[in-house]
């Protein structure tokens, strides 16, 4: 049996920059995405098995596809080829992390496509599409503040392995399940990670009371913050980088259909700090503008 | 093997170099796929909904799963029509592959408005009528069920674009889907497709809420295969123009299938978002998906339906 653990194997994992590369960041390259039809290599359950010995967080690992480059805070679009045509739609993941050869993605068990995605077996053919949108900004030099709620900390997981000075980035991670139910440790590896765990009522207002704080500090030394998690979490944090004047980015968990712009499912509204004047409070799609966004471009 | 096909209408024939089109709404304006296949490979592309102004369409959640199909509320966002002229038109491949507009619009002048200026564009290869949008309580939904209000729409359109081929695209969301066809043919179309989205709703027992913040919803997918085979099948034997089939289509053999029901061509909608790729297989899979059920053209299989159940059939041929 598979023995649940909260960090998965990065042996023969490199670095996606070094020091000297990260201009290629801040040129913003965009990947093409491709379609790649994969075989299902792992899946490593993390946390406790639940009371029918059943597990709800998982590391998929799969080939890594043929993309030339990916950004951390990219996503991809998965479909194992059992979903048939009963589940018609692929489901969004955060870009976890990838190595030479493994692409590793990391859900949790909350309908019914995970549910089916937890049942793979090794070799079973999955479909993905990718890498899709955005991703986060990397500012080597900038004090970076890390904000995940829940599984928000996945696509910080390949944040942090590339980062050309991870000492210069810290985490604060709030969550519900218990720690060994998301990758921490392979984020821990790199940078100093605080994490509150919310079981009892009250404790979500010492998070957010250390939320601010920790976004306080950051904004004072003109650094930059960047979230990801439910809505309401980043609802929060866009309160307070407006509030502390804090350069924020979110990263938005829309429902859509395809991920590639087409089904107009995932759309957001823009604020008036919208870089194009014609698109100020109208409407951007998350999978192709976002699903990163500067905090006080959107409306939430 | 050759599998073009012309949609040989009243007024004007369109050619298409294989019968696989993509359904509007699933597709954005293309460029959107072009990553994943060839677009010069596709019969041709049927744009997403375009109208005279832009609309920013429903809130959301606007779009939602459900069992071997999805619902729909987008509501028509669109940028406009003189956007589309501008900005991506241009960029798709119309002199190699037919690019089908379609628009919707809230009146009769305003759909003959919208089909003049398209008229004037060269990459526009023929224009799809929105009739049965059922997401917009102020106008799709009336013409549609009307067999009367879509026939002055297609005859207004008609008028407005004489360059162009004019598809009407119907609703299953009425009586007798045959009237509407044979309505719309009367009043000058070139061709239908059909199916539109079929109405429904998704609710979440918990919240005890509407998962569609509209309520209402179109269901596509391969759910409503059926039904459209049906709609295409009694259309067929109605009217004389071309029909084109849409509906669940995911693979060569559910193409197959509508050719033999009748259908001059289909149209890949829900299955663009199973898999990006998806139209672009199904055309490239169509030939080899002929050879299989031994035939040569399409009209060697287009609507050689049989009467009776295919034990029956099977049953004479030995006998």
């Amino acid at each position: 049996m598979c023995r649940a653990r909260r960090a998965f194997d990065l042996s023969g994992a490199e670095p996606l920059l070094t020091e000297g590369q990260s201009s290629i960041y801040t040129a913003c390259m965009q990947s093409k995405p491709i379609l790649s039809r994969l075989p299902a290599l792992e899946l490593t359950p993390f946390g406790p098995a639940g009371p029918e010995g059943e597990y709800r967080f998982f590391a998929l690992r799969l080939p890594r596809p043929g993309w030339e480059s990916w950004r951390p805070g990219q996503f991809l679009m998965l479909r194992p080829a059992a979903f048939g045509l009963e589940l018609p739609w692929a489901r969004p993941f955060s870009i976890c992390h990838t190595t030479a050869r493994c692409l590793i993605c990391f859900f949790q068990v909350c309908g019914r496509g995970t549910r089916r995605m937890a049942q793979l077996k090794h070799g079973e053919e999955v479909n993905v599409w990718g890498p899709l949108g955005n991703g986060f900004a990397v500012e080597p030099d900038s004090q970076t503040l890390l904000l995940a709620g829940g599984m928000g900390i996945v696509p910080f997981v390949g944040y942090v392995n590339a980062h050309p000075k991870p000492w210069n980035t810290s985490m604060l991670f709030g969550h519900r399940e218990p720690l060994q139910c998301y990758p921490v440790d392979n984020i821990h590896e790199y940078i100093p990670l605080d994490s509150l765990r919310e079981t009892r009522h009250g404790e979500l207002d010492n998070f957010i009371f250390t939320l601010n704080e920790r976004m306080r500090d950051c904004a004072e030394q003109n650094g930059l913050v960047l979230a990801c998690g439910p809505l309401p979490f980043l609802q929060t944090v866009r309160k307070f980088a407006k509030e502390l004047k804090a350069r924020t980015q979110i990263s938005l968990e829309n429902t859509m259909a395809c991920g590639v712009g087409a089904c107009l499912g995932c759309v957001t509204r823009t604020s008036d700090a919208w870089p194009t004047p014609e698109k100020r409070g109208g409407l951007v799609q998350a999978c192709r503008q976002g699903p990163v966004f500067w905090a006080d471009q959107v409306k939430l | 093997m050759d599998i073009s096909v012309t949609l040989r209408g009243q007024t004007h024939d369109l050619a298409l170099k294989n019968p696989v089109l993509t359904a509007s709404g699933t597709f954005g304006c293309g460029l959107e796929f072009a990553p994943y296949g060839d677009l010069k490979s596709l019969g041709g592309i049927v744009v997403k909904g375009i109208s005279l102004l832009p609309r920013e369409g429903n809130p959301c959640p606007r779009v939602v799963e459900t069992a071997a199909g999805m619902l729909n509320a987008v509501g028509l966002q669109n940028d406009g029509v003189e956007d589309f002229c501008a900005h991506k038109l241009p960029s798709l491949p119309w002199r190699d592959t037919p690019i089908i507009a379609n628009i919707y619009a809230a009146s009769a002048d305003e759909f003959a408005d919208l089909a003049a200026r398209l008229n004037v564009e060269d990459g526009v290869a023929a224009l799809e009528i929105n009739v049965s949008c059922p997401n917009v309580a102020k106008g799709g939904v009336l013409f549609g069920q009307d067999p009367t209000l879509a026939a002055a729409v297609t005859s207004a359109v008609r008028k407005a674009a004489p360059r162009k081929h004019v598809m009407v695209k119907l609703s299953p969301n009425v009586t007798d889907i045959a009237l509407m066809a044979k309505s719309v043919e009367e009043a000058g179309a070139d061709s239908v497709s059909c199916i539109n989205t079929l109405l429904g709703m998704a609710v979440d027992l918990r919240l005890r809420r509407p998962k569609l913040a509209n309520v209402l919803g179109g269901l596509s997918g391969p759910a409503i295969k059926p039904v459209a085979l049906r709609c295409v099948w009694q259309i067929v034997q109605a009217v004389h123009i071309p029909v084109v089939g849409v509906g669940g289509i995911v693979n060569a053999h559910d193409a197959l299938e509508f050719i033999l029901a009748g259908a001059h061509a289909v149209q890949i909608g829900s299955g663009n978002f199973m898999r990006p790729d998806c139209a672009f297989a199904v055309a490239a899979q169509l030939s080899a998906a002929c050879e299989e059920i031994g035939i040569t053209s399409m009209e060697e299989l287009r609507g050689t339906l049989q009467n009776g159940s295919a034990l029956q059939c099977k049953h004479t041929a030995t006998a």
